[in-house]
């Protein structure tokens, strides 16, 4: 994945200025850097959702995004969330996924029933149903214990699949397979 | 004292009143008393004529609501989705629920049979009122959910399914109820001007003309109880969804 010279602004502020980057398309690289120095913007516009005012990127093959917020279907359980990303035929992998994740034991309860981490989870599970060749995550443990957080990242590690994530988990950084620190003051 | 007793307790309070207002004006015809009106009831309940009279209103009014509830929700999608299309629809819907109910049952009792009038004027009441609510539940949808839905790659049918319904569902579920007694009271208006076979309408007008006051406050009773029924059973379909998630 790459930027180059990507420059951002949003209401008369820059967001990203002139920022050129090569990010391996492989493994696990956690994107660092404060609060407020453009990284959910930067997954943004890898992920196409945001247009830079200035430069380019190019990402290998279709991102997915896990978004900051958990956007789970309000009517759905947990089982459903993932069922509704997956195509017909391959609807019995959610139960998969949500092993990955440590909630299959939540699998039929709705939102409203859900902590704040098994939410995460939730959206973490349906990111990951999701079909594309590149996954960009936006604090996908955001609530979520260290302890599980590194047993989920450990098995996304197996997966062997190219993933940018953000992130202020305690030991993140270990359990990555590469950090790459965003340049730029706290916005 | 729990809701029910509470309830049944005003009943009773309004029912003595109603009687001591019936023996203070002292004629059957101006202000029959409840035991008489019961009476009628009773005695009409005895006959098949009332049976399908109620049957038929239920019906032809059910039938012009589903109509009409139907369609506003259909033209509340497309308005929400199409500016051209709300441009064109929106002054027309907006006419319609300003037109008064009478101009239309007058309007439609040279077009239609009379049979069929009260279920056109009933569905042209609940559409505006249904497009409206679906039109405005439609928008209301989260644009955080509608941007995943996008970027996920869901189709058309599991956007309207997990995202746009739940949304919708508050404003359109409010629209239905009001559209509900909308509908029973100007589809009973209709019957009692155009005088179909078999309609609680047409008993009404025939009760007055026989200045049948029991009778006149017995069929009145039966209309409410219908569309109380009817609203109740909206409502309790209408909570079960909101209870039971996504099947």
């Amino acid at each position: 994945m790459k930027a180059e010279h990507l420059t951002l602004r949003y209401q008369d502020q820059t967001v990203l200025s002139d920022l050129t980057m090569a990010l391996p398309d492989e493994g696990i690289t956690l994107l660092a850097g404060p609060s407020g120095v453009g990284k959910t913007t930067l997954l943004r516009v890898f992920a196409g959702l945001l247009s830079p005012d200035e430069g380019t990127v190019s990402v290998p093959g279709r991102p997915v995004m896990l978004f900051q917020e958990d956007r789970l279907f309000p009517r759905c359980t947990v089982r459903k969330q993932v069922e509704a990303v997956l195509p017909g035929e391959r609807r019995e992998e959610a139960l998969r996924w949500l092993e990955l994740v440590e909630l299959s034991e939540a699998a039929d309860k709705l939102p409203g029933e859900l902590s704040g981490g098994m939410a995460r989870r939730a959206a973490l599970a349906r990111a990951l149903a999701v079909e594309g060749e590149v996954w960009l995550l936006d604090e996908p443990f955001a609530g979520v214990d260290p302890q599980r957080a590194e047993r989920i990242l450990k098995r996304l590690k197996e997966l062997d699949r190219p993933i940018l994530l953000t992130g202020h988990a305690p030991g993140l950084e270990m359990w990555c397979d590469r950090v790459v620190a965003l340049p730029g003051e706290r916005g | 004292m729990k809701r029910g007793a509470r309830g049944l307790l005003a009943g009773l309070v309004w029912l003595g009143l109603w009687a001591l207002a019936a023996v203070w004006v002292g004629k059957e015809l101006l202000l029959p008393g409840p035991g008489a009106v019961g009476r009628t009831l009773l005695a009409l309940a005895g006959t098949g004529e009332f049976w399908r009279a109620v049957g038929g209103s239920l019906w032809r009014i059910t039938a012009g609501f589903l109509l009409g509830a139907g369609l506003g929700t259909v033209l509340g999608a497309v308005t929400a989705a199409s500016r051209r299309c709300d441009w064109l629809l929106s002054p027309a819907l907006r006419a319609v629920r300003t037109v008064p109910v009478v101009s239309f049952i007058l309007l439609l009792y040279f077009w239609l049979p009379t049979g069929r009038v009260p279920t056109a004027v009933a569905a042209l009441m609940a559409l505006p009122v249904v497009w409206r609510s679906a039109r405005q539940g439609i928008a209301a949808a989260d644009p955080q959910l509608l941007e995943l839905g996008e970027h996920y790659r869901l189709g058309l049918w599991k956007r309207i399914r997990l995202i746009y319904i739940p949304a919708a569902m508050p404003a359109l579920a409010a629209g239905w109820e009001t559209a509900l007694g909308l509908a029973w009271k100007s589809g009973i208006a209709a019957e009692v001007l155009c005088q179909p076979k078999w309609a609680a309408g047409s008993q009404l007008q025939i009760s007055k003309a026989y200045l049948d006051s029991p009778g006149l406050f017995a069929w009145t009773v039966v209309i409410v109880a219908v569309s109380l029924g009817l609203e109740g059973l909206l409502k309790w379909t209408l909570r079960r969804w909101r209870e039971e998630g996504e099947p």
